[in-house]
């Protein structure tokens, strides 16, 4: 393979190097630690959850009941157990973020690899839809198209992935523009290796590290317009709890039962706080200019 | 300088038109008949027919396709299947109170974030400077919907200072000029302040950068050597140049903004575009669904516009062929 991965004898290899530069930083592992309890926190949601997400008992005595020992961050309207339905709500949220980004950054890293690698006529078309697509409210797009059809949540998620791809594209494409142009490129084409070849091998896995902290950043990012949607009514339809719509319905009575709503918005700034200082985190530990 | 404007004008015509195309074939492709609403066991299914006719809904989607974009081209904007009123004069009621709120949102976000970017730069890794990027990092973290209706249970519900919703009181016709501008100012306090903070967190940290740097700078040393008071040296000679990218976050702030005013306007009830879109999309109300999605278009090219001439015009070392 390339000479980047390579380490010099007796050095250190660049993950490691990364690695170590990066356990140093305390904010950026505070990010890292928050970031990985979350996940825990979803999959171990029905462990930790105290109540059943959806069970209602006798609705007219258990309705905003304010938090307290049996339900430590109260009940809504229908008598259900907020703390459960936020910890069942942090599945929806960190999957759809992750699934939505995974697409954008396929996606993003496809059309910029193409388009910088082969440059011309593809190139600039597919940089002006680039440009048209980043020029436009987003909102307005993505709740036109989930409006029109109905909000599920496969469609939610291949909304949001296919309205966040252009910036890695554009991404992408730079770093490629600058590394085509180095000898060690310019040796793969001269020994005949196949363009798919030469794109996966060598020249992709050197874009890598600013596309993994765009991810990162995005994830934060696509949380947050998550949660506007299901907010407006046309994300996650209840039952199913997401902390957009938990806040929607805490809407309906925002004096007597303030907890209804004030809470999932807590858990949304807690993680995507979480993921921004993981994505800062990582940028600095990946920039090679940052010098130890 | 004009020949540069009126080619950028041009170029974003196919912009435009591109969104549109974009924005007809996703609203008419789906599923759902816009005529829904209409349906009634007391009405003729004949009479439904004769509406869509009307309405040109009977027609094949490439000929109402180009009907509706010849229509766009003269400025018709269609006729609200909701409201039975003309979009357009739908479109002029509400349009200036976004621009209202939407512009001052921008004036504080600008101001707020210059002023606080300027602080933490000037006094770099000082306690301010930790605590404004902290601040900067939880207020972007924040979902505007949310920070809304946490302001709405304290300072309407609980204390009662400021109103909630809508754009003035019930009362409001009632009263004289200046009372009746105050209450304006109320209505229109937490509105801004909402949509426009998460902005002004990243203009201080663009600001606060964009300063650092112009401080390291040369002409900044000959102004501090020849004895100019820190303050003369910050604000008259470092000022003015590190304030120039941020023009450029003008234009990309827009779609932001222009974003954010429909939860915004949702939250507070407050008449202009946003919510009139969100109404217009939970009642199938194409015509307004596509008219706001083009002017909100507009609105950001031309506030892209309008950012790049201004960057032209303050930096000299920009030039335009």
């Amino acid at each position: 393979m390339s000479a980047i991965t390579m380490a010099p004898e007796g050095g250190r290899g660049q993950w490691e190097v990364v690695a170590r530069r990066f356990g140093r930083n305390r904010v950026a592992m505070t990010g890292l630690v928050l970031v990985l309890v979350l996940y825990v926190v979803a999959i171990f949601a029905p462990v930790l959850a105290p109540h059943d997400p959806n069970e209602q008992k006798d609705i007219v005595a258990t309705r905003y009941l304010p938090p307290g020992k049996d339900h430590p961050l109260g009940t809504d309207k229908f008598g259900r157990d907020v703390l459960s339905r936020i910890l069942y709500g942090s599945r929806i949220s960190l999957s759809i973020g992750f699934i939505s980004v995974g697409i954008a950054i396929t996606l993003g890293t496809f059309v910029g690899a193409v388009t910088g690698y082969f440059g011309g006529k593809l190139d600039w078309t597919l940089m002006r839809i680039v440009d048209a697509i980043i020029a436009f409210p987003r909102l307005f797009i993505i709740l036109t198209i989930i409006a029109v059809s109905s909000p599920k949540i496969w469609l939610i998620v291949a909304v949001l992935g296919a309205t966040s791809w252009m910036g890695v594209a554009r991404l992408v494409r730079g770093q490629i523009l600058s590394i085509k142009e180095r000898e060690f490129i310019q040796a793969t084409r001269a020994l005949g290796i196949p363009h798919a070849r030469v794109i996966f091998r060598h020249v992709l896995p050197n874009t890598l590290s600013p596309v993994i902290v765009a991810a990162t950043l995005m994830i934060g990012d696509v949380i947050l317009t998550e949660a506007v949607l299901s907010f407006l009514g046309l994300g996650v339809q209840p039952p199913t709890a997401s902390w957009g719509n938990i806040i929607n319905q805490g809407r309906d009575n925002l004096l007597g039962a303030w907890w209804v709503a004030t809470f999932p918005g807590l858990a949304i700034v807690i993680t995507v706080v979480a993921y921004n200082l993981l994505g800062d985190g990582l940028r600095d530990a990946l920039d090679p200019r940052t010098v130890e | 300088m004009i020949g540069y404007i009126v080619r950028r004008i041009l170029l974003s015509i196919p912009l435009l038109w591109a969104l549109a195309t974009v924005t007809f074939f996703i609203v008419r492709l789906a599923p759902g008949d816009p005529l829904a609403m209409y349906y009634n066991p007391e009405i003729d299914p004949s009479v439904m027919e004769t509406v869509r006719t009307r309405l040109g809904l009977d027609q094949p989607i490439h000929v109402q396709y180009v009907r509706w974009l010849g229509a766009l081209a003269q400025g018709e904007l269609g006729v609200s299947f909701k409201h039975h009123r003309p979009v357009a004069e739908i479109l002029a009621e509400t349009l200036p109170n976004t621009l209202l709120l939407t512009g001052l949102a921008l004036l504080f976000d600008l101001g707020l974030g210059v002023v606080l970017g300027v602080i933490a730069a000037v006094r770099q890794y000082s306690w301010t400077d930790h605590a404004t990027s902290i601040v900067a990092l939880f207020l972007y973290s924040m979902p505007g919907f949310w920070l809304g209706l946490m302001m709405i249970i304290l300072f309407a519900l609980k204390l009662g200072w400021l109103p909630a919703s809508q754009m003035e009181s019930v009362d409001a016709e009632f009263m004289g000029t200046f009372p009746r501008l105050w209450d304006r100012a109320l209505h229109l306090v937490m509105p801004v302040f909402v949509l426009g903070i998460a902005s002004a967190a990243s203009v201080a940290r663009y600001m606060r950068g964009s300063l650092l740097e112009v401080i390291r700078q040369d002409y900044i040393r000959t102004a501090r050597a020849k004895g100019l008071s820190e303050r003369r040296v910050i604000l008259r000679h470092a000022l003015p140049n590190a304030l120039i990218p941020i023009i450029t976050l003008l234009g990309l702030y827009l779609p932001y903004l222009i974003s954010g005013a429909i939860v915004t306007e949702t939250i507070f009830a407050w008449p202009g575009m946003g919510r009139l879109t969100i109404d217009a999309i939970f009642s199938r109300d194409y015509p307004v669904v596509m008219a706001a999605n083009l002017l909100a278009g507009v609105m950001v090219v031309a506030g892209n516009l309008l950012a790049d001439v201004l960057y032209a015009v303050v930096d000299p070392r920009i030039r335009y062929e």
